[in-house]
């Protein structure tokens, strides 16, 4: 299921401005990657562009190389429908869609991808909520609306919603920030479990959610306000966390600014 | 600045309590009581709490908490009281003008009202019946509706989600523009222009569903038919299902559309599963506002469709011609000479009156049930209730 993201000399734009210069990185598969850095440096934009939803932006165009598997997502005869499939993405605010029902929110993915049969569609939806610690809370109520429940169920529905399709990937942008400590709790334990499947790439703003969930960590900087966005060190969250090479990385994760 | 009945508040006074009348704010509140003491107390001190240095003339000067002009306030709240009165009033007014006039000629009616197709008001023998009247004015405005909702959602959608901004802009113009052709206009182009190209679509539509008597075209080559004014009514009301239309489309939460995009959603798709639904409530209720515009509408449809000659049978055809309510009163008005006969019209135009506002108020309780921002319906409500973390 899970496969390796790898980025060379990765510029994102918007427009004439560009809003991330040249960033490299890989991504294991089966493991949790957490983006961090201040506000405005590009990390959101960034991960945006891993299942080219950056392009939804009129104007916006990105360069460089994006390599799931050894295939190029912006190679030309991709199609962005097609890599939006194989990588899924989870956002800030939890948007299910309001007229559908729990069960229909769920089975959306499958339907556009063409599945009808109720029986299988029963099943996946059974198993994502499941797989998205939901099932026990609406199992009885699965033809209800999803906008009738509680933030950080509507969250993990979105999360049930995005693995229904079995993605090789899936991205979160910021996906507890909208959320109260508890929820938060809940979706990181997901995300501890969703590891086992999937490569989770995930943007915080919380530095002990990095910490708690993810294995590897990137930050991201910017050098003033206007300037790109940069990546300036990824490693194993341990040693970010413990003992950065960069001295920008040790003043933001010690809280000296940003 | 002077009133003419001499009531009109103090600009300013010297003396607060000067003007008499009813009391007022400003002459309940004392000025010299506690509350200016409290004020000059505070401004007794400095920023950083610290006694301010004696400035005897500055702080013992008296706030001026004074009333300031409430001119503007009375003025203002005078005239949005009598414009609100006013409307109340000519509502009230014209209802009762159409219910004295229609209430006597209804009591002298020798047939029934709501189900006869006759029309012979005035006489000695009055006879007059709105169901034909009814039938075309309804289904005019029906087959309208068919035929410019998808076509306004159509333009809708292509405006907000599928044309570049440099051809978008001027395609939402153009068709804003449909509104301002006036009625007379679309009659002129209708009968002149339009309905002569109608007609090899009427034969065609007549010759595959001639067997509902619905679409049996009856013999000759009449263009003024219900079908014809049905287009250009549809012409007519596509501006209103427009505008409103891509109004709620360009309002869906990007976070609905990008939700169903993420999931790898084609743009059609997107449409499906994020724009519709949210529109749904408000292009319904487009859709009314148009119904109710093609109901009431007179000229375009007095000069297109032809009036039966009054010895043939009646035929229900949307080939045929007709009259509806509003083309009824506007060609006889120049025979309301009794006024039983006239009384007999006002009828209709009375039962015109009451499908419109019921068409319109089902427009507005749609919108306002399930606009964006509105309150949820009932069962969401229960469900949000029973939620938890």
């Amino acid at each position: 299921m899970a496969k390796r993201i790898e980025v060379s000399g990765l510029n994102v734009y918007y427009g004439d401005f560009k809003a991330v210069e040249d960033v490299s990185m890989t991504i294991e598969p089966r493991s949790v990657t957490a983006f961090i850095g201040p506000s405005g440096c590009g990390k959101s934009t960034y991960l945006r562009t891993l299942n080219r939803m950056h392009e939804v932006i009129p104007g916006a165009r990105v360069e460089g190389k994006v390599l799931l598997d050894q295939q190029d997502l912006y190679a030309t005869g991709v199609d962005p429908v097609a890599v939006r499939r194989v990588v899924g993405m989870v956002f800030q605010r939890p948007n299910p869609f309001p007229t559908m029902s729990i069960f229909d929110n769920v089975a959306s993915g499958l339907k556009l991808n063409g599945v009808k049969d109720r029986k299988k569609l029963t099943e996946v939806v059974e198993a994502s909520l499941k797989g998205a610690n939901l099932w026990n809370e609406v199992k009885d109520r699965l033809d209800k609306p999803g906008a009738g429940l509680s933030g950080g169920q509507q969250q993990r529905l979105c999360i049930a919603r995005a693995i229904a399709v079995e993605p090789e990937v899936i991205l979160m942008d910021e996906p507890c920030s909208a959320l109260d400590p508890i929820s938060t709790l809940a979706i990181e334990d997901l995300i501890e479990k969703l590891k086992d499947k999937f490569t989770v790439v995930i943007v915080t703003h919380n530095m002990q959610q990095a910490a708690r969930v993810s294995d590897q960590t990137a930050f991201f900087n910017l050098a003033a306000t206007g300037k790109p966005g940069r990546l300036i060190e990824m490693a194993a969250t341990k040693q970010i966390f413990s003992n950065p090479t960069e001295k920008a990385t040790e003043d933001y994760i010690t809280g000296r600014f940003g | 600045m002077s009133s003419p009945d001499g009531t009109e508040p103090p600009d300013r006074p010297a003396e607060p309590a000067a003007s008499g009348g009813e009391p007022r704010i400003e002459d309940v509140v004392d000025t010299t009581g506690p509350a200016a003491v409290h004020f000059e107390t505070l401004t007794d001190e400095n920023d950083d709490g610290r006694p301010a240095a004696p400035e005897p003339e500055e702080s013992k000067k008296k706030l001026d908490l004074g009333p300031v002009g409430h001119l503007g306030d009375r003025l203002f709240s005078g005239l949005a009281h009598g414009s609100g009165g006013l409307v109340v009033v000519i509502v009230a007014f014209v209802g009762i003008f159409l219910l004295a006039l229609a209430i006597p000629s209804l009591a002298d009616n020798n047939t029934s009202f709501l189900f006869s197709r006759v029309w012979e008001p005035g006489g000695s023998d009055p006879k007059f019946g709105i169901a034909a009247l009814f039938y075309t004015t309804i289904i005019s405005s029906i087959i309208a509706m068919l035929i410019a909702v998808p076509i306004a959602i159509g333009v809708a959608l292509f405006v907000t989600y599928y044309a570049p901004r440099r051809i978008a802009t001027p395609v939402a113009h153009a068709v804003d523009l449909l509104a301002a052709v006036p009625s007379i206009v679309y009659g002129l182009w209708g009968l002149l222009f339009f309905a002569p190209i109608l007609l090899p679509v009427i034969n065609g539509l007549s010759a595959a569903l001639g067997w509902i008597p619905l679409f049996e075209k009856p013999i000759g080559d009449n263009v003024g038919v219900i079908f014809t004014i049905s287009v250009v009514l549809a012409i007519m009301i596509l501006p209103v299902v427009t505008a409103i239309s891509r109004e709620i489309f360009a309002q869906t939460p990007i976070a609905h559309r990008e939700g169903a995009l993420a999931l790898g959603s084609t743009k059609w798709e997107m449409i499906r599963m994020a724009v519709l639904p949210y529109g749904r409530s408000g292009v319904t209720s487009a859709a009314m506002l148009g119904l109710g515009r093609a109901l009431g509408e007179t000229v375009a449809v007095m000069i297109i469709l032809t009036v039966p000659n009054g010895n043939d049978p009646w035929n229900s055809s949307i080939f045929a011609g007709g009259e509806t309510f509003a083309s009824k009163i506007a060609n006889n008005a120049a025979e309301f000479d009794t006024p039983e006969k006239t009384g007999a019209f006002i009828a209709a135009g009375l039962v015109l009156f009451v499908v419109t506002f019921l068409v319109n108020s089902a427009a507005r309780l749609i919108v306002a049930r399930s606009a964006p921002g509105a309150k949820r319906p009932r069962r969401n409500r229960r469900a949000t209730e029973g939620a938890s973390v």
